[in-house]
Formats: C-alpha cells, sequence, structure tokens
C-alpha cells in the first residue's frame, strides 16, 4: 500500500466485507451493520484497526460482514473475548455486538462484569426480544404476554432492563438507538465509541420474521426528551419511568477505564505447559 | 439523497437474492441503477450549473434518512414485483413532497428553482413508476403464504 492509499480516509461502504448477510429481508441487522461502518468512517477508523466481536446468533453474525478483524466466538461469551483483547491489544477500537438472548442471558454474568470493569470497549446489543436464529424462544427482554407457540399465552415473567442494570453496574456510556434510523444510530455509536470506558448501546432492532408487531416500533420510537447526563442515578430514573422507546444518549460518565499495563509476557507459552505436565 | 436511496435498493436486492426471490432482486437492482444514474446526472451535469448555496446544516428533512430513502423494514421474502414497485412509489412521492414543501417555503429565490426543478423531475419519476406498476399484474392472492414456513412448532 502506498502512504497516499494508508492516509487516504477509509469510505464506509469499504468497511463491509464482500459476504452478503443472510439475514431475513426487512431485519435491523442490515441497517445496523450499515450503522456500524457509517460510525467506523466517521471517525477516519481503518479496517485493519479496528476489532469487531460476536456471540452466537442472528446479530452475532456480523464480524463476517465487516471488512475489520473478527472473532465470532462462543454463546454469550463474546464480552468475554472482547475484553481480553483490549486489554491485550489496547491500540485496537474494539466494538463487542450480539443480541438480546446472547448478552443478557447467556451472557448475563459477563455483561455485568463487562460494565463493572470498565475497559474501553462499545458493547452493541441487537435487541429483538426473541430468539430468532433458533426460530422464536422467548429472550429476557420479551414482553411477559407475548404469546407464541413457542410460549403460549407468554412467559408471564417480568422483563429484563439492560439499560438501567448497566448503569449500576458501571458502564460509562449508556444509550438507546433504532435500527430504523441508521444515521442517528451511526452518530450515536460514534460517540459510544469515542467516549473512553466501556460504552454500551442497545439497539432496538426488529425481527420481521418471528415479531412482525415490532415493525410498529418506528412509529413508536421518538428522541429523548433531555440531554445525557452524567449522574446515574437520574439517568436511572429517567430509564425507568420511559417506555423504552426514547432514543439517544441517555448516560455520559468521567470514570477512568481499567487498562492494565501491557507488558512482556511472562512467560513463554513452553513454560505454561511445563505446569501442566504429568 | 439519491445516492442513499440506490444504496437502499441495492441492499435489499442483496438481501432478495440470497432468499431466492430473482424476480424482486433485479427489480431492486434496476431501481438502484436508475437513482445512481440521476445521481450522476446532478453530480456531472446540473449540479454545478444550478446548486445554490445551502443554508447553513444543508437541507433538513423529518426522519434519519433522506425522503427517498426506503425504510429497511418494508421487505417481505416472499414480496412480488407489484410490492417492490410500491415502495418505489412511495418514496417517489415522498422526494416530489419534499421538494415541493421546500420551494414553497424557502426565500432564496435561486434555492426555491433549484427546489421546483427537483420537484418537478421526482414528479416524472412518479408517473415513470406508476405506469409500470400497471404493466405490471397484481400480487397473488396468497402471496405471503409459505408452504415451509419460519415458524414449525406445531
Amino acid at each position: 500500500m502506498t502512504a497516499a492509499a494508508a492516509a487516504a480516509p477509509v469510505t464506509w461502504q469499504a468497511f463491509k466485507s464482500d459476504y452478503k448477510p443472510i439475514w431475513c429481508p426487512g431485519c435491523g441487522d442490515y441497517s445496523v451493520l450499515a450503522s456500524v461502518a457509517k460510525a467506523f468512517a466517521t471517525l477516519e477508523l481503518r479496517p485493519e484497526n479496528v476489532a469487531v466481536v460476536s456471540g452466537i446468533g442472528c446479530s452475532s453474525r456480523i464480524p463476517a460482514y465487516t471488512s475489520c478483524y473478527g472473532f465470532h466466538g462462543v454463546h454469550g461469551r463474546a464480552l468475554a473475548a472482547g475484553t481480553g483483547l483490549k486489554i491485550a491489544r489496547p491500540d485496537l477500537t474494539v466494538l463487542v455486538a450480539g443480541g438480546d438472548g446472547d448478552g443478557y442471558s447467556i451472557g448475563g454474568n459477563h455483561f455485568l462484569h463487562a460494565c463493572r470493569r470498565n475497559v474501553d470497549i462499545t458493547y452493541v446489543v441487537m435487541d429483538n426480544h426473541v430468539y430468532g436464529m433458533t426460530k422464536g424462544q422467548p429472550s429476557p427482554t420479551t414482553e411477559p404476554d407475548w404469546d407464541s407457540k413457542l410460549s403460549p399465552g407468554g412467559t408471564g415473567l417480568r422483563t429484563f432492563h439492560p439499560l438501567v442494570i448497566a448503569l449500576a453496574a458501571g458502564a460509562n456510556f449508556v444509550a438507546r438507538a433504532f435500527s430504523g434510523d441508521p444515521n442517528e444510530t451511526a452518530r450515536i455509536l460514534a460517540e459510544a465509541i469515542r467516549t473512553p470506558g466501556f460504552s454500551f448501546v442497545e439497539i432496538l432492532s426488529p425481527c420481521v420474521t418471528f415479531c412482525p408487531e415490532q415493525r410498529e416500533w418506528k412509529s413508536l420510537v421518538r428522541p429523548a426528551p433531555v440531554a445525557a447526563t452524567d449522574d446515574p442515578a437520574r439517568a436511572a430514573r429517567r430509564i425507568m419511568t420511559d417506555d423504552g422507546f426514547n432514543i439517544g444518549v441517555l448516560y455520559k460518565g468521567v470514570r477512568k477505564p481499567y487498562q492494565p499495563p501491557v507488558g512482556k509476557a511472562a512467560k513463554r507459552p513452553a513454560d505454561l505447559e511445563a505446569g501442566f505436565a504429568i | 439523497m439519491e445516492v442513499e436511496a440506490a444504496e437502499r435498493y441495492a441492499s435489499f436486492a442483496d438481501a432478495m437474492d440470497l432468499h431466492n426471490n430473482r424476480e424482486v432482486a433485479e427489480l431492486f437492482r434496476k431501481l438502484a441503477r436508475i437513482e445512481q444514474l440521476h445521481a450522476d446526472q446532478l453530480f456531472e451535469e446540473d449540479l454545478s450549473r444550478r446548486a445554490p448555496a445551502l443554508p447553513p446544516g444543508g437541507l433538513r428533512w423529518d426522519g434519519g434518512e433522506g425522503p427517498e430513502t426506503a425504510a429497511p423494514d418494508e421487505l417481505h421474502y416472499r414480496m412480488q414485483p407489484y410490492h417492490a414497485l410500491q415502495i418505489a412509489l412511495d418514496c417517489e412521492k415522498r422526494a416530489n413532497k419534499f421538494f415541493s414543501e421546500y420551494a414553497s417555503k424557502t426565500a432564496d429565490a435561486k434555492l426555491r428553482k433549484a427546489a421546483r426543478e427537483m420537484a418537478a423531475e421526482e414528479a416524472e419519476h412518479v408517473r415513470l413508476i406508476e405506469d409500470w406498476i400497471k404493466r405490471t399484474p397484481p400480487p397473488e392472492k396468497d402471496w405471503e403464504h409459505d408452504p415451509d414456513p419460519p415458524f414449525v412448532s406445531d
């Protein structure tokens, strides 16, 4: 690559790979992919300096659809992998992505502690309130009365409240976005990436196959009526009393990110192996 | 606006291709080419001649995307060409409305003239799509019916 090519800004399209997404037509995740790519381009990042890490599920296919470094990890463990990567390679921009089942159920414990650790990564959850890849089981954010063939009459269980939980656990940036507004979502993602520490962005991303009623979300979402606060208690009150459709940055803190010094490995792999020798 | 509309149609075409709905995929690809052509024409020929200085902050519209961009959730994997053309018609109508309203509101004479020209072009597109729809068979009665639907838990 010539010096001029290396210095040239990368278009958002260049952050997309040649693989075509296999999501259902109309799925919100298409727009999230475009928003992620636009956010990277807005920040003038380069694909070789970005890693996209995911777990399992429809939305977790996203690393393959970007031209950045990617890691399609184990179910619910995307944050663990992303945290490790950032600690080892603080020079990389690390974006962890997944769905509500992957992040709040199977990966719920990792979610809490990633917020608490406040490593400088951005976590994007494409929340469609359902396990889409496995054909429509209720997830932690499914409404208690959501009636389906797999949950007749609904689960009757109260929903998980990810934004408030993220705040309580220590996330430094909390926002809600909507896939139907990709440009605003890109703006929020760029701000999340730019903000030091653990940034959590929940993106309402309709599943038109198993929850066709979510097409109505576009008439329910609205910009949050007030600007982001740096007071977690105030942010928590606002989030607890909204109806889940206020869009925007809701909390932006000033907590210093956790980043241990990266030194030379204390031991070589062979030394580690020796410890397990029988 | 035109480039964004073209990109959305291209994305729709890819999605329909992967779901083996080739006819609709080809139609979206054609729409993407038309929008891109319009964008290219504006950039290469007309824009330098007629483009007035935009107001501070550029043009603004309601919603996050341009008025000519199809909403991302408007697809159905079993949709037919008629449906795709209806989406395109709505987009052209929105674009026409946007430029017409802008022309009637702006106090800048140059901007008004440019907006009127754009509104006229979009009105022509509306007519073309309406003609296209007339030549397109309406959707079959059970177009949504899938003999092997995603829900298989019965």
